[in-house]
């Protein structure tokens, strides 16, 4: 057993706690926190927008895209085809203009409800906290367009009254034992990652909001290398685990596309899934031991036996609970020999159909890559319009010939082809065998090998993507992405009607310019895949466009689940989705659920009102 | 939403005479010249043989065959030779050059027969728009043989996509012709197959193939048959069920459905029809018979108009109605009856979609004039009167009818000024207008070598010709007829006395007449819109009363159901005083008729709908063929 943090569960609050003292303000921390996130984001991340505040996109004065900062392999690139893309994809102009709410004005900022007997027995625990404005409304949302976009506006609702930053599993436990003494709101908080309004203080609630922000729970605890697990701290970030465990030569493996800001705890609260999920497996295959506070007290299991026959696994009472039920604190994960060689690759199929008929028969011979996802028309434009400026006169004739081998050679019609990107893992030799064998497959769809290059910008594209929402909104473009699984035979149909169904949504509701809409089928399963959609449109003209794009957004859930679709296949329901849950899981269902709530939390202290 | 329903609010498009360009022009050359319609999302029209393929290696009929094979211990391979056997009597094998030969052929025809073919060119660029967008079904209304062979030279015509044609077997009795309209576009089904599961399967997956695809836009009649009465038929569901489940079933965004309204000024088989309403059996159809009726070419049967209406998306109709994941538990090829959410989903749709036809229906004159003169028919006999009245009388009444129909949202084509002048005599029913009027000869030859039973068939054929003038304007009074009739037979004004005779009456005729079943609230409530809209009633929280200038119309309405009252009466009648307990069916037709003086009683399709809505009402049972009835059960009011 490797302890890796000289602060054992018990110890930690003399080593770090107490170093903080009471109230955390502005400009005062002391120590370095371990993680990525320090108590006041808004000192390296937007207080509006996605990410890091020193990445951005946006139009120089050339008017080309580029991408500031130096943290990303796009980072200081100039990418010369996003401008034309740009206009001709939504109409927009780089003259018309719509920027952000510079600064957070703290009168827009709710005053805090503070329930003083809490604060006061919080104070003399030591716990640090924060009522300052910032502090707060950072912690009041996730990253829905309307979230983002009433930030931008600078349009402030209900925010949590006060922030709590437990550095362990026993500050934990106080915090909720006092919230129920003094009949306080608690409302979890990891990395701000939702995108189900998840966040959302739910404006009915009169009691104090207390946010519970674990991003300073983010020490792995210990690693076992007899049985490949490490206990962890669940307010861990993504790339902070990777990282610390990779100095050990492991890696969990899971790495879902917020992984830079998503919290271990977040992954177990709404059921996360990372994109090598054929190689490690999606949180549940990963969690091996839960610990979770309660106000009906700790819940975890006694030992950990890699499968139990137990009754119902109480891990899937907790694994999707999205803050229902208590905090998760810490978890046992599984972990791996970090991989000895990774490929990208790239196929290119002549059309969309001919891309998932690949995929499934992938997925029929159980050969899946750590990653295989397929990009439509649509998408694999964008992906070319994001390419940066060529260094060099040869790659760019070396892409022209490419282009002109596959569709003027192959005869694939530019505007039907369609890209699947893969990610292959594992000891060379097998990677390379691994990666004929789906070649192969590929080739009998009539896919065409497109190289590693494209392969990996696919995967890079997925962090920045984020990043680019922020720069449409400067520009009357809002969008937003949503996901669900679905069985094989009716990922064609979902992906055709559901698109379909934006756009004569957006037009019905106003809308003047066509709209993007665009999907990608970006895991495979045994029995069916998982499909992401995205979806953007100019807003000029429209006197609310926030309410136009929920109405589009809840119709094309309507489709998703028409066509035989899950609510979510990883983002969860959170406030979003609730109306569709009885349906989703039945009555029984639906009170079965309730129950469990109803006895660990029979006062709704973890009152955010998620799910149910 | 309710008033999206009343026909008199929608504007309707303007006419083109198709066959004025023919009449100026080469007619080969037409038929030679250049035809490249655009389909659905661009896709390449797909072989016959490359169709039939895909239909027998879809997952439903691998399904089916693999199902009755262990069902009857047959072999797959069998089974699977009979469907393909199924699949080559049923395809079409749609072919350019047949359809050249046709536009050829029936330009020379049309030209001999009718005055003019009118089409609505609006219409055509909707569905040419449609076609692009979504897989389409057409529907056109079916009072002829014509038909489907005029929808298909219209849509040449307009260098639109060809449909591909349900057709009923009986044409494939038609040595050379059948085949000729096989290559046509038409393929065809058996009458009833009620029981046959592999059938079933090969069929629907066939129009569902093409319909997914986008091959080719499919065509078939709502009411399954020709209607001989020309009123519209209560709509047959089996293919509308098939052509809605593609979208049921998220295999398509959507699909458009086109109600086509084809009005013939005179049917060809008018008088075919009359007699074979009186039990003169329908000839066979034979290709020595359709030669034998090519002396009809000599005869003039004026013009024909075609409307094609308004796209009507099957994904807005299901919107709210139906909930498409019931789909989502099992998979979508295994063949399951449909729900009965579907099934009165579809039901409704048909009934909607029947009513599209109907409202854009054009009524001609001789309508009008027909309908003033059964009245006046009916009347003069009721009282003992000599038969006929005076022409000037009828020229007022015919113009104050035409304002009346207007109002009430009729598609008039009334050419301009026009009097009631000798053309009208000369025009397509003058025997009927003479008979009814009261001039004596009758059809034919009036030698005296007629018996007594004969000069009855032949009254009743005019009678009944003339009715089938008559009915083409029944959709449009239906409702407020019903509401006049319930408010006469109503014993007071109190609003929920007459809406109950009315939903009494209403579900007397609802197989006499197209009213869909479940919308007696809304029919009615669209008979008082109308009715007060047109200044006929005043109708209050509690109370329906007749204005002072809404006797005439409501005489009018009230005499226009008289002869179905009438006739359903006779039936009751009969029934009542005829001795045995049960009778078959076959009995009962010939033994009504020999009972009856009324004209419209002699048609069997009236005979037919009174039965079924004696059935439908519990008065009459049906035991296997047999015909029982409880007597004490036959509604009393109608004696």
């Amino acid at each position: 057993m490797n302890v890796l943090s000289t602060c054992a569960a018990s110890a930690c609050q003399q080593a770090v706690c107490r170093a903080l003292c009471s109230v955390v303000t502005k400009g005062n921390i002391v120590g370095v926190p371990v993680g990525t996130h320090p108590y006041h984001k808004f000192e390296i991340m937007k207080w509006n927008g996605w990410g890091y505040s020193d990445s951005r996109f946006l139009f120089n004065k050339k008017g080309q895209a580029e991408f500031t900062g130096k943290r990303y392999r796009l980072s200081g690139m100039i990418i010369p085809g996003l401008k034309d893309w740009f206009e001709g994809t939504f109409g927009a102009n780089l003259q018309h203009k719509t920027p952000p709410t510079p600064l957070l004005t703290n009168t827009a900022v709710p005053p805090a409800t503070l329930n003083e007997a809490f604060v006061e027995e919080v104070k003399s625990t030591g716990i640090p906290f924060s009522h300052d404005a910032e502090d707060r409304v950072f912690r009041a949302h996730g990253h829905c367009l309307h979230e983002i976009f009433a930030l931008r506006e600078g349009k402030i609702g209900r925010v949590p009254d006060m922030v709590v930053w437990p550095s362990c599993h026993n500050d934990v436990v106080k915090i909720v034992q006092l919230a129920c003494k003094h009949n306080v709101c608690l409302m979890p908080y990891g990395g701000g990652t939702s995108v189900s309004s998840a966040l959302e203080c739910p404006p009915e609630e009169t009691r104090s909001i207390v946010s519970l922000d674990t991003s300073q729970m983010n020490r792995i605890l210990w690693i076992d290398e007899k049985n490949l697990t490490a206990h962890v701290e669940a307010g861990i970030v993504g790339q902070d685990l990777e990282r610390l465990l990779n100095e050990s030569g492991y890696c969990t493996g899971h790495e879902p596309d917020s992984m830079e800001f998503s919290s271990l705890g977040g992954w177990v609260a709404t059921r996360a899934s990372g994109m090598k999920k054929n190689i490690y497996g999606n949180i549940e295959d990963l969690v091996v031991h839960i610990k979770m506070v309660t106000p009906q007290g700790v819940i975890e299991k006694s030992c950990q036996g890699p499968r139990m026959s137990t009754g119902p696994d109480i891990h899937h009472f907790i694994m999707g609970s999205e803050g229902t039920l208590g905090v998760v604190t810490e978890v046992t994960m599984k972990i791996r020999p970090m991989p000895e060689y990774q490929k990208y690759g790239s196929v290119v199929f002549p059309n969309f159909e001919q891309g998932v008929a690949c995929l499934r028969e992938v997925a029929k011979q159980r050969c899946a890559p750590a990653s295989i996802r397929l990009m439509d028309n649509e998408q694999f434009k964008f992906g070319h319009a994001l390419k940066p400026q060529v260094s060099s006169i040869f790659t760019s004739f070396l892409d022209g010939l490419k282009k002109f081998y596959i569709t003027k050679f192959k005869g694939f019609d530019p505007n039907h082809l369609c890209v699947a990107t893969l990610l292959f893992e594992g000891n060379r030799e097998k990677v390379l065998q691994h990666e004929k064998q789906v070649y192969d497959i590929a080739a009998k769809f009539g896919g065409l090998a497109a190289g590693e290059d494209n392969g990996q910008r696919g995967y890079m594209l997925t962090f920045v993507i984020a990043y680019l929402r922020d720069l449409g909104m400067d520009y009357y473009v809002i969008g937003e992405s949503f996901e669900t699984s679905v069985p094989w035979d009716r990922v064609l149909d979902i992906c055709r009607n559901v698109k379909a169904r934006i756009i004569r949504e957006c037009k019905d509701k106003g809308v003047q310019f066509p709209p993007l809409s665009t999907c990608r089928v970006t895991q495979t399963y045994d029995a069916g895949a998982c499909v992401y959609f995205y979806f953007a449109f100019n807003y000029r003209g429209l006197s609310d466009p926030v309410h136009v794009y929920e109405q589009v957004e809840h119709a094309a859930r309507e489709e998703i689940l028409a066509n035989g679709g899950s609510l979510s296949h990883h983002h969860g329901v959170g406030k979003l989705r609730k109306e569709w849950m009885r349906d989703t899981i039945s009555n029984v269902g639906m009170g079965m659920l309730k129950s469990v709530k109803d006895y660990v939390d029979p006062n709704n202290i973890f009152g955010n009102r998620n799910l149910l | 939403s309710v008033l999206l329903y009343y026909p008199m609010l929608k504007k309707r498009d303007d006419f083109e005479d198709i066959l004025e360009e023919r009449r100026t022009s080469s007619d080969l050359r037409y038929a030679l010249r250049c035809y490249t319609p655009v389909l659905y999302k661009g896709v390449t029209p797909c072989k016959t043989s490359v169709l039939k393929s895909m239909v027998l290696q879809s997952d439903q009929l691998h399904y089916v065959i693999n199902q009755v094979s262990k069902e009857s211990g047959r072999a797959a391979d069998d089974v699977r030779e009979e469907a393909s056997a199924i699949l080559e009597e049923m395809a079409h094998s749609l072919q350019l050059s047949t359809v050249r030969f046709f536009a050829f052929m029936l330009s020379k025809v049309f030209k001999t027969l009718f005055r003019s073919i009118c089409v609505n060119e609006e219409g055509i660029q909707r569905l040419q728009q449609a076609i692009q967008e979504h897989p389409v079904v057409l529907l056109p209304s079916h009072r002829s043989y014509m038909d489907f062979l005029l929808m298909s030279y219209i849509l040449y015509t307009y260098d639109v996509a060809l449909p591909v044609i349900a057709a009923g077997m009986d044409f494939m009795g038609m040595k050379f012709v059948g085949e000729m309209l096989r290559m046509s576009g038409a393929f065809f089904i058996r009458r009833s197959f009620g029981g046959d599961k592999l059938y079933w399967s090969v069929f629907s997956e066939y129009v569902k193939t093409m319909l997914k695809n986008g091959y080719a836009p499919v065509e078939f009649f709502l009411e399954g048959t020709r209607s001989r009465t020309s009123k519209s038929l209560t709509p047959k569901l089996g293919l509308l069920n098939i052509v809605m489940d593609p979208f049921l079933k998220g295999e398509v965004f959507d699909v458009n459905v086109v109600p086509v309204s084809i009005s013939y000024e005179r049917i060809l088989e008018e008088s075919l029809y009359a007699r074979e309403l009186l039990g003169v059996p329908k000839p066979k159809e034979s290709t020595s018979g359709l030669f034998k009726a090519r002396k009809v070419l000599s005869e003039d049967y004026g013009s024909i108009h075609v409307y094609f209406g308004q796209p009507v998306s099957v994904r807005s109709l299901a919107e709210g109605r139906v909930n498409r994941c019931q789909f989502n538990l099992v998979p979508r090829h295994i063949p399951r009856r449909p729900s009965e959410e579907i099934q009165s989903f579809v039901n409704d749709s048909a009934y909607r979609l029947v009513r599209a036809q109907e409202e854009n229906m054009v009524l001609k004159p001789w309508v009008l004039l027909a309908s003033l003169l059964l009245q006046n028919h009916h009347q003069n006999r009721a009282a003992g009167q000599k038969p006929g009245m005076a022409l000037d009388e009828l020229t007022t009444q015919a113009v104050w009818l035409r304002d009346v129909s207007r109002q009430y949202g009729a598609f008039l084509h009334w050419p301009g000024t026009v009097r009631v002048q000798s053309r009208f005599y000369e025009h397509v029913f003058n025997v009927s207008l003479c008979v009814i009027a009261g001039e004596q000869g009758g059809p034919g030859d009036p030698r005296s070598t007629v018996t007594p039973e004969e000069e009855l068939l032949s009254q009743a054929v005019v009678v009944l010709s003339c009715a089938s003038y008559r009915n083409q304007m029944l959709h449009v009074f239906v409702r407020p007829a019903l509401l006049a009739s319930a408010i006469h037979i109503a014993s007071s004004n109190q609003k929920q006395e007459v809406f109950n005779s009315f939903s009494f009456l209403r579900n007397m005729f609802s197989s006499e007449f197209i009213l869909c079943p479940g919308a007696t609230v809304q029919d009615f409530e669209e008979a008082c819109y109308l009715l007060v809209k047109t200044g006929v009633l005043q109708v209050t929280q509690q109370e329906v009363l007749v204005t002072e200038r809404g006797h005439r119309t409501l005489a009018f309405l009230t005499s226009m159901l008289d002869p179905f009252l009438q006739g359903y009466q006779v039936v009751c009648r009969f029934l009542c005083e005829e001795d045995t307990e049960t009778l078959t069916e076959k009995q009962f037709i010939p033994a009504v008729r020999k009972v009856s003086l009324c004209f419209s009683v002699l048609s069997s399709d009236l005979q037919k709908n009174a039965l079924a809505a004696l059935q439908r009402l519990g008065a009459v049972r049906k035991i296997k063929g047999y015909v029982g009835f409880h007597h004490p059960c036959v509604p009393g009011w109608l004696d």
